[in-house]
């Protein structure tokens, strides 16, 4: 029988073929897995619940349907579910405490789809409070803890990045083979890339929003995180899908992205946007990412250089938008009917206790930012505004595209930092998103591949965006570049490893 | 005259703009699965997205989109074929999602025109500003507990339609009207029952007084009134409260009221507890509304006629006065019981019959047309028997009574009775001898010139025969025999 680390640190494609070829069982990948959360997660606190019973059970059931020859494309395979989409029967918290007690009578339809292909849940990865921040520092489960060390720092506790920061570091330590993750401004990418892992952030549109908690309707959009980018694909495109009971979903079918991955990049235009030169952007970073073009350069790809210009209004844009979509998403959390109640003596009361208590810091100033800026009076001013530059970063990447089939830039500024870090000023934090932001406000794809370590020895990913609904591009771009950076580093914490 | 009130400095004219709530008829809600019927035991009728879970999303119900075209074509109005729905934010236990979904800046429906008529039989056209889509809320039951308040989910997330006016009515006449006349259209249309009891249909009333020539000006909302007497009465009520404020030299705060139908007078709602910023924005969750211009035209040309429609056609086809034709089609059913009377036969009869003596049945026997205890058809029937001298008018009204009390068909009732009248010249011959040997002194006044006795005469005749003598045959009969 296998080693936990050995079952743990399969890729997901991997696995699915040492499942087919009966190399082992699903429930014992399922168990090395459990095993290694329970050692873990005590520690990294990736995971806010573990669901083992659930799970073993999934893995028996999928041993059965691969023994019966009636196995989905996923069967067997374990992976972290993000504390926001709602799982029927198991506790979906968001991070907050204000849903601390609430148990869905549902399924979240990217959830749904991937129990209907086989899939074995593990748990409920950690998050930032409804999704919102940059390092999940605002869980209301408390922080997670990024797998990755300093080398020459070891002691520091680094952040997973946020808000998909317990899926990211799951997947990282070998806790999970995948993970669902959402993206509103970044929260797919930016914790792929702190944790070395690939994660795809699709169009809007692509994954049904039904049954995820929802932070930023407008922006919100489930991907997978997973370590390879063909495990991306694999989980995409279980994952997508039209969904009517999803307004905003769109009915196209949904490609085989495995094989978009292996296509190459020959003949591709590949285009480097210049405003994402920012100031202040470390060298190794510009480093890499000149790396990453030489990559695409030697597979074939021509690098061109476009420009992006109302890129830096995409951050002051997107903190307009996202919180007035989250003052009003997030009204329906008031005590009346689920979810935790503080009881008052009249109705404004309750609500008033209720909000208060369960309710984070970082939440509460997104409500209240968001509530300011579509009062009466600053509409105009603030959201409508909001809402025309936020065509005009659209038109951008339309122009783009006109000249190049895809976008290479960093995935964020920095690599992870350490808890405590950037805490002082809220505005520092949401620098972190400056690079996946516009992608958000735009609605096109982004995938950031691990392509890099800095000089501390901490993962840094590289960015690919790409036209509307063309995810196959992004994971063939993402594909040559996995394969060219050849990123096989492991984190200092790993399921089955001594830490 | 056109209606005022007299102030103590002279009179003020009344301008009234009403904002109608109708509920669309409709299976489901406007955005979720869950049924909409009246009455059901509470809360039993929510779907997880009327109860605002986490990750719910609305689906716009087509049907719902549909009613509300038919709608606006049924006003007159420009449908827009795009169209967009808002936010409407403020929080209230029974609003689960914390903001209504509704259309503000982009209604579905723009600009219309109803007609009214007036007692006088003048007929005014009144402008509609828009009617647009939106959720009604749940229902607040504060009298189940002495210390809790319960929630009725079962209307939440329901659609109505708001359908608002321009301020063009002067008089509580008027706004009575123009309500009668919106709910006939929407029955017809069958897109609200227009039920003001159930609250299907309801009313927030825009008053303001001004002096005659003057702009207008400060309105105050009266708000939820739910009867169309009500509604009047709010009207006089509010307006005269206005004249005594403006002519103390005060001014009128615009506001909301209440009507207090016991008193007679409207309430202020402390308008700044309920100042509300809505914070109004367009719902994220759902695509901009786009109608197929095709898909409109298809619903246009199935709308049913209409009642101005059918009253111009009544009027013409029937030869019937426009008030008999107005009140005729005031209810489709009605119409369409006329109708079925009419059709081959004399149209004025035909009305003079559902109008006289069928409405006074109806209303003696508290029954609507729909469950009439006499069909079209065998009013018809009756119809028949006279204009083929089966039975004269008189015996027709006997008939009718006794077809409301049994439903029986006219002509069985006719021969159980024995009510068949006579043509036999021979019988009424007879009938006419013997009533002008009964009467010699009569006959002597008549002979001297009294010619007012000859209805006299054919009274005594048709007593003689119970009723029975065919008309024209009496009366043929008796100027012979008087001739003599």
């Amino acid at each position: 029988m296998a080693s936990v680390s050995e079952l743990t640190g399969l890729s997901l494609v991997a696995a699915r073929e040492g499942l087919r070829r009966r190399d082992f069982s699903a429930r014992e990948l399922t168990a090395a897995h459990l095993a290694g959360i329970e050692a873990l997660n005590p520690r990294l606190n990736a995971y806010i619940t573990v669901t083992p019973d659930l799970a073993l059970k999934q893995a028996e059931a999928a041993d059965a349907a691969i023994a019966a020859g009636t196995a989905g494309p996923l069967a067997g395979l374990p992976l972290a579910i993000k504390d926001l989409f709602c799982t029927e029967g198991v506790r979906t918290t968001a991070a907050s405490r204000i849903l601390e007690p609430f148990v869905p009578p549902y399924e979240s339809t990217v959830t749904a789809n991937l129990l209907r292909d086989g899939a074995v849940f593990l748990g409920k990865a950690n998050l930032d409070e409804f999704a919102m921040g940059s390092s999940n520092m605002t869980s209301a489960y408390g922080p997670v803890e990024n797998p990755w060390k300093r080398q020459d720092d070891p002691s520091a506790v680094l952040v997973p990045g946020g808000s998909s920061g317990g899926s990211a570091a799951a997947v990282a330590a070998g806790l999970a083979l995948g993970a669902t993750a959402t993206d509103t401004g970044g929260s797919i990418r930016q914790p792929a890339a702190f944790c070395g892992i690939a994660g795809i952030k699709p169009t809007y549109g692509r994954c049904s929003r039904w049954g995820i908690v929802a932070f930023a309707s407008s922006l919100d959009q489930a991907g997978p995180v997973a370590r390879t980018v063909e495990d991306c694909a694999v989980l995409l495109g279980s994952m997508a899908g039209f969904d009517p009971k999803d307004s905003t979903s769109v009915d196209r079918p949904v490609p085989d992205y495995l094989a978009a991955c292996r296509r190459g990049v020959r003949g591709l235009r590949i285009g480097v946007p210049r405003e994402y030169h920012a100031e202040g952007l470390p060298a190794e970073i510009e480093a890499l990412w000149r790396k990453g073009l030489a990559w695409l350069r030697q597979e074939g790809a021509e690098i061109v250089d476009v420009s992006l210009p109302h890129t830096k209004y995409g951050l002051a844009t997107y903190y307009i938008v996202a919180p007035a979509e989250c003052s009003s998403n997030l009204a329906r959390y008031d005590g009346v009917r689920f979810g935790l109640r503080e009881e008052g003596h009249d109705l404004n009361d309750l609500y008033e206790r209720s909000r208060a208590a369960g309710f984070g810091a970082e939440v509460k100033r997104r409500i209240l930012i968001g509530t300011y800026v579509l009062s009466h009076g600053y509409y105009d001013a603030y959201y409508l505004k909001a809402q025309k530059v936020r065509a005009l970063i659209l038109r951008d990447f339309t122009d783009a595209f006109t000249q190049v089939d895809a976008l290479l830039t960093p995935t964020a500024p920095s690599a992870a930092f350490a808890q405590g870090e950037n805490m002082d000023d809220p505005v520092k934090m949401y620098l972190n998103d400056v690079f996946t932001v516009p992608a958000s406000m735009a609605g096109i794809p982004g995938l950031s591949v691990p392509a890099g370590l800095d000089s501390h020895g901490l993962p840094l990913g590289l960015q690919v965006l790409g036209r509307p609904f063309d995810e196959e591009t992004v994971f063939a771009v993402g594909g040559v570049l996995e394969r060219a950076a050849r990123f096989t580093h492991k984190p200092a914490l790993y399921a089955g490893e001594t830490a | 005259m056109s209606y005022t009130i007299e102030g103590d400095t002279g009179p003020w004219e009344v301008v009234i703009g009403l904002e109608v709530h109708a509920q669309v008829i409709s299976n489901a809600k406007l955005f979720s699965g869950a049924a909409t019927a009246f009455g059901a035991e509470p809360n039993t009728q929510v779907s997880f997205v009327d109860a605002a879970f986490p990750g719910m999303l609305p689906v716009l119900n087509r049907e719902c989109v549909a009613q509300a075209v038919r709608t606006g074509l049924g006003l007159n109005a420009h449908i827009n074929l795009v169209s967009r729905f808002d936010r409407k934010n403020y929080f209230y236990a029974d609003l689960p999602s914390g903001y209504q979904i509704s259309q503000y800046e982009h209604p579905i429906v723009g600009a219309g025109t109803i007609e009214i008529e007036l007692a006088d039989g003048s007929t005014r056209q009144i402008g509609v500003t828009r009617l647009h889509l939106e959720q009604d809320a749940g229902k607040s039951l504060h009298d189940q507990s002495p210390t809790q308040s319960y929630i009725d989910l079962n209307r939440a997330g329901v659609a109505l339609m708001e359908i608002v006016s321009e301020p063009d009515m002067r008089s509580p006449e008027e706004a009575g009207a123009y309500l009668r006349k919106l709910r006939t259209i929407l029955r017809y249309l069958g897109t609200c029952d227009g039920n003001m009891e159930e609250g299907s249909m309801r009313a927030d009333v825009n008053v303001s007084v001004r002096k005659h020539g003057e702009p207008f000006r400060t309105r105050c909302e009266v708000k939820n009134v739910n009867s169309i007497r009500f509604v009047m009465q709010a009207i006089e009520a509010e307006a005269k409260r206005q004249i005594i404020v403006w002519e103390a030299g005060e001014t009128v705060d615009q506001e909301t009221r209440l009507f207090d139908s016991a008193r007679g007078e409207t309430r202020s709602m402390r308008s700044k507890e309920n100042a509300h910023d809505y914070r109004y924005f367009p719902d994220p969750d759902l695509l901009p509304l786009v109608l197929d211009e095709a898909w409109v035209e298809g619903l246009k040309a199935e709308l049913p006629e209409l009642p101005d429609a059918k009253k111009a056609r009544f009027m013409q086809e029937y030869g019937l006065p426009a008030y008999d034709a107005g009140v005729l089609v005031m209810e489709q059913a009605t119409a369409d019981f006329y109708e079925t009377v009419a059709r081959g036969r004399d149209p004025k009869l035909a009305a003079n019959w559902v109008m006289g003596d069928l409405f006074a049945a109806l209303n003696r026997t508290s029954r609507t047309i729909a469950d009439s205890p006499v069909s079209a058809a065998s009013l018809g029937r009756l119809l028949d028997l006279m204009a083929d001298d089966t039975i004269n008018g008189r015996i027709a009204k006997e008939v009718f009574e006794a077809m409301v009390e049994t439903g029986e068909d006219p002509a069985a009732i006719v021969d159980r009775k024995g009510l068949r009248q006579v043509t036999d010249t021979g019988a009424i011959d007879a009938a006419v001898d013997q009533v002008l040997a009964a009467n010699p002194d009569k006959l002597a006044e008549f002979r001297g010139g009294k010619d007012k006795l000859f209805g006299f005469f054919v009274g005594q005749v048709m007593k003689a025969m119970a009723g029975k003598g065919n008309p024209a045959l009496v009366n043929e009969a008796l100027k012979r025999k008087l001739a003599g």
